[in-house]
């Protein structure tokens, strides 16, 4: 599991790839925050075409980024998100909160 | 029932063995045909079962899991998870969806996701003694051989 980032106008997008499962979320979730505490973005993107599995922790992950931008009054996204990651999404309904489009 | 193939698989409740785990059971489902859907969702499903061996049976401890794959009639692909962990008290209300006693690193999907991606998820549990979930999923379509 690897995250990159990169910063620009107010506006951090940060890309996953590999494989997010309980094992690798602990560790992606303190690099994010890290990220996140250093820019205080106004705008998150996560961009996830390079994630090539995701399980229910990702799903927790991606709640609590949500939280966190909300409490730094900021948006967050979730863009190219491939079928096997998009059917958990989707099981977990949290489309109703968090802005989700799929891989083209 | 006519077993068609078996394969067992023991390991320690480390989270490095979640995608060996999943992996294992994926490949050893391959000679079904299955759909890249199929497949997907039969690994999402493992990947849930034996997270919670690791998080929730053995907290703070290492303890064993042993997964059980095999084939049934009908293109079935049969996988079962047990650990010899603390067990549910109430297993009704655990596989109720958001149900978690994990807090924020939780979503409390896990028996959700395993139910819907399935065709069948059985779950037996003792307090103190263990918990065994069954997963069952027709694969290639149902087509057969
Ligand atoms: N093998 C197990 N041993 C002991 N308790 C378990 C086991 N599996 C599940 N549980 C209990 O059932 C609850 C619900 O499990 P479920 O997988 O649905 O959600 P979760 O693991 O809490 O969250 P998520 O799966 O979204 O990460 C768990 O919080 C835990 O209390
Ligand atoms: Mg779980």
């Amino acid at each position: 599991m690897k995250i990159s980032g990169s910063y620009k106008g107010g506006r951090l997008t940060l890309s996953f790839s590999g494989e997010l499962d309980h094992h690798a979320a602990r560790d992606a979730m303190k690099r994010l925050s890290q990220k996140l505490d250093a820019y205080s973005p106004r705008s998150c993107v996560l961009d996830l075409k390079g994630l090539e599995f995701m399980d229910s922790s990702g799903v927790a992950l991606l709640l609590r980024t949500y939280k966190r931008m909300n409490e730094l009054d900021g948006t967050m996204c979730v863009r190219n998100v491939r079928p096997q990651p998009m059917r958990v999404l989707d099981a977990s309904g949290i489309e109703r909160l968090i802005d989700i489009t799929g891989a083209v | 029932m006519k077993i068609h193939n078996y394969l067992k698989l023991e390991f320690p409740s480390r989270s490095v063995n979640e995608a060996l785990a999943r992996s294992a059971a994926a490949l050893f489902v391959l000679p079904l045909d299955p759909t890249l859907e199929e497949m997907g969702d039969l690994k999402t499903a493992v990947s849930e079962a034996v997270t919670n061996c690791i998080v929730h049976a053995y907290t703070g401890e290492v303890g064993r899991i042993l997964m059980k794959c095999r084939i049934l009639d009908g293109n079935v692909a049969e996988i079962s998870v047990k650990d010899w962990g603390c067990g549910i008290e109430d297993v009704a209300k655990a596989r109720e969806p958001l149900y978690t006693t994990g807090g924020e690193e939780r979503a409390g999907m896990g028996f959700s996701i395993m139910e819907s991606f399935t065709d069948e998820m059985r779950v037996r549990s003792r307090p103190g003694r263990g918990t065994v979930v069954v997963l069952r999923k027709r694969m290639g379509g149902g087509s057969g051989k």
